[in-house]
């Protein structure tokens, strides 16, 4: 029996995806069986880039089944990659699609990071318009969504999403899997404009440091220096006691976060609405990641159907420190970003070091005083962005500085 | 039949016949008027109907014989049971029984669960329908199978064919969830409820026979008489005209995907902003789950603002119905009602009011109100730069639904798409659409997930929204970053010579054509 490989899904309920079966044989040329859902549109493009893929990786005489359900064409690239490594006829080759103008901006450390959207990270169909929905931050997700048998298939998805998937300016960030063997991931993924690596279930700060030397080498092996930033989850007892280490493993930690599900197993309990089992967790997070001058970040919320739960959470979180929320639907969005929104006595605060930064600027002044005191730098890009924050969600008029009134 | 095919107003290519008759291509919005006198059923006599009001008869079968059922008739029937109909089907399985041939079914829409009639045009009992196809039904005039061309109308130009007598009804057969002997009748009560009965009014009115089909009989008098029996002929009366749950459709489940919402929620944004809502303002959403969502948006801002309307327009369903029980709305005025809650609400509420496309979109009116209301928020399959929209076929060419109301609401005050960009691969959002069945003329903006796009003809619209945080776009810059997302071009899909239906204008002109699909 031929040797065959596949990869991918087909069936009536798959969207946005499409399977491929490839049979080597030793002649014969490309026995090309294709149908699609959109084949009256795009049929002829999709066999050419069949096609060309097989060519791309060598393979002339294969007997290939495809069925395609409206796969766009970075994902028709993933499942055949996928299928031809299976079968092991890659040669170490990766089959590319170029990186499209939109994937290529960058990020700041400063940025907020107040709604972070999990996405499962072999599905494109949710990738596609995430972004629309303005999150802070677009989370491809390497672990827990994924299927042990699917790993491979992701790491090529989100790879190519990576490349082509426009994230309307949320930071670009994936989940690896845990480490070690979430190092395997990074390959995939660090040279293709990353913002940020999610580090599972984190333990130590040998596990940052482990993630920080095979980013570096990798990026070194492709001539590339960008930074890359972390923030490692806390999910077990030995996270939660080191927190610190692990948030002052690297000067790539941007921000620490934690998650419930796994924490409260680990410690022999459940999860509960009211969270008693886990505020000491939390709150060690918060201080953790304070001291060690990182964003600390609560868990998800993860009753898509309950808004106003979630924005009890948000403010509870809020209150324990905490300076964003993780999200797994994308109508949780803009309840999260609303409800981190600065209070009216911030806002007052950012005005009034604003405006004196900016007449410190005009009159040319390096040093920028608020009545006698000084302002250090930082606290005046806090209060930018606590404007800007306040600008974005409604809480102040764009004419502010006329003495425009902000809403309560 | 040897038809001229010639370039209409809108430059599509139409045929100068239809089904052997003359036909007039579409001239330009508003430009084709008709002179003369409306057509007329036939004078009738009350001392040929029995003194006492009974006009049952004992069958669907001998009403059709009675009422001279012969080859090459026209048989009317109504849409208001969606696809929990049983009696379309049960009207052609009688004339395939009584050995007639060659029957036009001008229904005023119809559903997959008509799709036994596909057998009736094969056996040769049906010649070819005029009405809305949904479904199998499109699908076997798609491959070119039917015998005449089919020809699909507004909900408004059905009336006016009607009317006008481009389409003479033989005998119209109506369905109606109650009725009396005499043959009044309504879709109020009874299992088969429907709320009202506004689709089959001009078939009640100028049909030369008019059959009442009951599984309600109550005893005269039946009112209100949305129907009224001075118009019909016989009554028949049977175990079970419709199925409930499917008459009260799925159509009405809000949208649940979040790219849906969002554009939900923007148009009922765009519809504040631009300053459309105001107290005594009216509007009109469709059934499907996006336009659901914009009402339930829309709802919210309104009591945020203090905010009321002086009507809303139905399609009904529990949304509004909240809204009209809320104080938001001081009526409804329904065409059709989609749900349960609906149906109550009409039958307690007088400010639930029953309209008609008489009432409300006919062109043949003397006005109507769809060009009163202050915003429509309709779907679409396609959009063109040009805003041009198709609602008919699809990309690949295939014909899969009917125009309902579409066209008429066009000529609201403003005219919003809520669509999504592009659907798995293909793009919503085209160079020139498959089939025109909108006039870019007459649709004034564009709501997708990745921006809004203003009609440049409406500059107060864009003038109103200019200061709004909304996304507003051009329609090419849209189009442009849905062309870079699907990655290569899209082939033009292989279509026939064949045309095998056209759409009509609200005046009765042919827009466009709509040609066979090659397998």
């Amino acid at each position: 029996m031929d040797k065959a490989a596949e990869a991918g899904r087909k069936g009536q309920d798959v969207r946005s995806d499409c399977w491929i079966k490839i049979t080597p044989k030793n002649t014969g040329g490309i026995q090309l069986n294709s149908n699609s859902k959109v084949g009256a549109l795009f049929g002829k493009s999709i066999e050419k880039l069949v096609r060309d893929g097989l060519d791309f990786f060598g393979i002339i005489n294969a007997s290939v089944e495809f069925e395609d359900r409206g796969a766009l064409p970075f994902v028709i690239m993933a499942r055949l990659e996928c299928a031809v490594r299976r079968l092991n006829l890659d040669n170490g080759k990766e089959w590319l699609p170029e990186i499209r103008e939109c994937c290529s901006y960058e990020t700041t450390r400063e940025r907020f990071r107040r709604s972070r959207l999990y996405l499962p990270g072999n599905e494109a169909k949710f990738m596609l318009n995430a972004g629309l929905h303005k999150p802070d931050g677009l989370i491809l997700d390497l672990e827990d969504s994924v299927a042990p048998s699917e790993k491979d298939a992701a790491q090529l998805m989100v790879r190519n999403a990576l490349r082509q998937v426009d994230f309307y300016g949320a930071e670009r960030m994936v989940r690896i899997n845990q480490i070690s063997q979430g190092l395997d991931d990074l390959k995939y993924i660090a040279p293709h404009n990353v913002h940020v690596i999610l580090i599972p279930k984190c333990e130590s700060g040998d596990q940052v440091r482990q993630v920080d030397a095979e980013i570096e080498s990798l990026l070194k092996q492709k001539n590339l220096n960008h930074k890359i930033l972390y923030m490692p989850i806390v999910e077990s007892a030995l996270g939660a006691i080191k927190a610190y280490e692990i948030a002052s493993a690297s000067p790539n930690v941007v921000a620490l976060t934690i998650g419930l599900e796994d924490y409260t197993a680990d410690i022999g309990t459940q999860r509960t609405l009211e969270g008693k089992e886990s505020f000491w967790a939390r709150s060690q997070v918060v201080n953790a990641a304070r001291a060690a001058g990182v964003q600390p970040i609560d868990t998800v919320f993860s009753d898509v159907t309950d808004m106003d739960g979630l924005r009890e959470s948000v403010y509870e979180a809020k209150s324990l420190g905490f300076d964003g929320k993780g999200c797994i639907h994308p109508r949780q969005i803009q309840v999260i970003n609303e409800s981190f929104a600065p209070q009216e006595i911030e806002i007052d605060k950012a005005k009034k070091i604003v405006l004196a930064f900016e007449k410190a600027e005009s009159k040319g002044l390096g040093v920028v005083s608020l009545g006698s005191k000084m302002i250090d730098p930082p606290v005046v890009k806090r209060a930018l962005q606590t404007i800007k924050l306040a600008l974005d969600t409604g809480k102040l008029e764009p004419n502010w500085r006329e003495g425009g009134e902000h809403h309560g | 039949m040897d038809s001229k095919l010639v370039k209409n107003a809108i430059g599509r290519i139409v045929p100068t016949e239809v089904n052997g008759k003359q036909a007039v291509p579409f001239q330009g919005v508003g430009k084709y008027k008709p002179t003369g006198k409306k057509t007329a059923p036939p004078v009738a006599t009350c001392a040929d109907y029995p003194a006492d009001g009974n006009k049952i008869v004992a069958d669907i079968k001998t009403a059709l014989i009675k009422a001279g059922i012969k080859d090459g008739m026209t048989i009317s029937t109504h849409h208001h049971f969606r696809n929990g109909d049983l009696v379309a089907n049960q009207i052609f399985d009688a004339a395939a029984e009584i050995g007639v041939k060659d029957l036009m079914w001008f229904p005023s829409a119809s559903f997959p669960c008509q799709a036994p009639i596909i057998e009736h045009q094969k056996n040769g009992v049906i010649h070819h329908i005029e009405g809305s196809m949904n479904g199998p039904l499109g699908d076997y005039c798609s491959q070119g199978k039917m015998r005449g061309l089919g020809v699909l109308r507004s909900h408004g130009g059905r009336y006016q064919a009607v009317q006008d007598g481009e389409v003479h009804i033989d005998i119209a057969v109506i369905a109606a969830p109650t009725a009396d002997p005499f043959g009044n009748a309504n879709g109020l009560t009874g299992p088969s409820a429907c709320g009202l009965l506004g689709f089959a009014l001009a078939d009640s009115q100028y049909a030369d026979k008019v059959i009442i089909v009951t599984d309600n009989q109550v005893p005269f008098p039946c009112v209100p008489w949305q129907i009224q029996g001075n118009y019909v002929d016989f009554v028949v009366v049977m175990d079970k005209i419709g199925e409930p749950e499917k008459i009260i459709s799925g159509t009405t489940q809000i949208t649940k995907s979040p790219d849906r919402l969002l554009i939900a929620e923007m148009t009922a944004q765009f519809v504040k902003d631009a300053g459309i809502m105001k107290d005594g303002f009216s509007f009109q959403a469709g059934a499907g789950g996006t336009s659901l969502a914009f009402a339930i948006y829309l709802k919210e801002m309104m009591k945020d603002a203090g905010i009321k309307a002086r009507f809303v327009r139905g399609g009904s369903n529990q949304y509004l119905v909240q809204m009209l029980e809320e104080g938001l709305t001081d009526y409804i005025l329904d065409g059709q009602t989609f749900d349960l809650d609906g149906v109550r609400s009409m039958r307690e509420n007088p400010g639930h009011v029953n309209t008609s496309p008489f009432t409300s979109y006919n062109y043949h009116g003397k006005g109507n109100f769809a060009s009163m209301v202050d915003a429509v928020v309709l779907g679409a399959t396609e959009v063109d730069i040009n805003f041009n929209a198709n609602v008919v076929t699809h990309s690949d060419g295939k014909l899969l639904h009917g125009i309902g109301g579409w066209q008429n609401c066009l000529f609201s005050k403003c005219t919003i798409l809520p669509i999504p960009s592009f659907r798995d691969r293909i793009p919503v959002i085209v160079d020139e659409v498959t089939t025109v069945c909108g006039p870019g003329e007459l649709i004034d903006v564009v709501v997708t997930e990745r921006g809004i796009a203003i009609n440049p003809k409406r500059t107060d619209l864009i003038d109103a929204t200019k200061n709004s945080s909304l996304p507003i776009r051009s329609i090419k810059e849209i189009k442009a970053e849905i062309d870079e997302i699907i990655g290569s071009k899209p082939e033009k899909p292989k279509l026939g010579d064949k045309i095998i239906a056209v759409v009509k204008w609200v005046d009765g002109t042919i827009l466009d054509s709509i040609y066979q699909v090659q397998d």
